[in-house]
């Protein structure tokens, strides 16, 4: 059972941190704000949630792992609000995506 | 592999403390500020300093960002050219005070020795017998709280002190200018019009004070105490603020109400010292509160704590309202 455990959180943590390398990756070599948020929502979701996730198996049914789970639900809560701010703010101050329709329109 | 961690900490530390020299937009500094202190929180974590850790996330990466940004939506953000000036005397002064304390650091006992000054002297007693005379498990809180209550009370009486400053400085002009604040719209409109924003918030500000009020109260069991806890629950009334503006905000809690907090935590901290005096002890000496010495303690720290907490939120909410109620002077 312990062995199972083991694995299962070497998966969460493995899968978990190259899901934060990747979205970090993008973060870098995407090219516009909007697409860049795209890839830093990779790192608060699918690489924090699946590390905690990780974490939680570890720690069995206890009060850490309670406490864990509300870590997952307050990021999942919040992180979707926080992108749309910062997107908000973003078009309010002008900032257009790159691939919008009248770009794309110039381009072809 | 905790010296590969700290090295890693410690170079993102160096980093960001080189952005804000060659970095001019100011913005982009106060970001800055608040990445260097999760930063040092992280340390903090690595070196199982939980509580200091918890100080350091709340107050420099939490509060000292937003009342950063707050302070920039004031002045008006003028991002510096560089200047045109020699920079040779201030970079030489500053390279020979660096070299002195890197020679300073010398003469410092290396990490973890137990036969540094700081392991010999009271230490030893709080680790073996806070357990006995306080009976509180937090050995920080204990320490923070009971044996070292002067240090803790002066920090309190400098965070009232700020606050009173503030209010001193920026408090009668906005008053003055009351009329033409109408006109001119106060730096903190408040986000009008982001319903996603503020549903999120509305169901996120029960939680935050939820939140604060554990850290209160179980800072003698756990990581947390008084400042912690003002902190985050200021934090869930600027959140408010933010969101739905100053003004509203002002109506929810009134600046009169914050300013009697403010004075009440400090009045509540000094006020057990003094009730110390009158049941015949010492100032500060909880053991005479009560007939069981650790029943006093366990009575002094809680009111204490509490009296740090309401001073702490207050000064705070005082802060960040002034500031963001404040006209922008370019406005006036």
């Amino acid at each position: 059972m312990a062995v199972i455990a083991d694995i299962v959180t070497f998966l969460c943590l493995v899968g978990g941190i190259a899901s934060m390398l990747i979205g970090s990756y993008g973060l870098l070599k995407l090219p516009d704000l909007f697409s860049r948020m795209h890839a830093a929502g990779m790192v608060d979701t699918l690489g924090l949630g699946l590390i905690v996730v990780g974490l939680i198996v570890q720690a069995g049914i206890s009060l850490v792992s309670f406490k864990l789970f509300l870590i997952i639900v307050f990021v999942l809560y919040t992180g979707p609000a926080v992108t749309h701010a910062l997107a908000q703010a973003a078009l309010n101050a002008g900032v257009k995506p790159l691939l919008s329709d009248d770009e794309r329109q110039d381009g072809s | 592999m905790i010296e590969l961690i700290d090295t890693a900490l410690l170079l993102i530390m160096v980093a960001t403390a080189l952005g804000f020299v060659f970095i001019r937009n100011l913005f982009a500094i106060v970001m800055l500020s608040g990445i260097f202190s999760l930063t040092a929180a992280v340390l903090y974590v690595v070196m199982d300093a939980v509580d200091v850790a918890f100080t350091e996330a709340a107050v420099g990466a939490g509060i000292a960002t937003v009342l950063g940004l707050v302070a920039l939506s004031l002045t008006g953000r003028p991002d510096e050219a560089p200047s045109k000036r020699s920079n040779i005397g201030p970079f030489l002064v500053t390279m020979l005070t660096g070299a002195v304390l890197i020679n300073a650091t010398f003469d410092m006992p290396n990490y973890g020795d137990p036969e540094a000054p700081a392991h010999q002297h009271v230490a030893p007693r709080y680790i073996q017998q806070s357990g006995d005379e306080i009976g509180v498990p937090n050995i920080v809180t204990s320490v923070l709280a009971s044996y070292r209550g002067y240090d803790t009370l002066g920090e309190v009486v400098v965070i009232f002190t700020a606050a009173v400053g503030v209010l001193a400085l920026l408090g009668r002009r906005r008053r003055a200018t009351a009329e033409s604040r109408r006109g001119a719209g106060s730096a903190v409109e408040g986000m009008t019009g982001k319903s996603i924003l503020r549903v999120t918030t509305k169901l996120l500000i029960p939680s935050i004070m939820l939140f604060g009020l554990y850290v209160q109260f179980h800072g003698d069991y756990g990581p947390g105490g008084g400042f912690q806890a003002g902190v985050i629950f200021a934090a869930a009334i600027i959140v408010y603020a933010l969101l739905f503006g100053t003004h509203r905000a002002r109506r929810v809690i009134s600046p009169g109400i914050v300013r009697f907090v403010l004075a009440f935590g400090v009045l509540l901290y000094a006020g057990v010292g003094v009730a110390g005096l009158l049941l015949g002890g010492n100032y500060l000496d909880y053991n005479v509160l009560a007939h069981d010495p650790v029943h006093g303690q366990h009575l002094g720290i809680l009111l204490i704590e509490f009296g740090v907490g309401a001073t702490v939120a207050a000064a705070m909410i005082t802060i960040f309202l002034t500031f963001a109620g404040h006209d922008r002077p370019m406005e006036e």
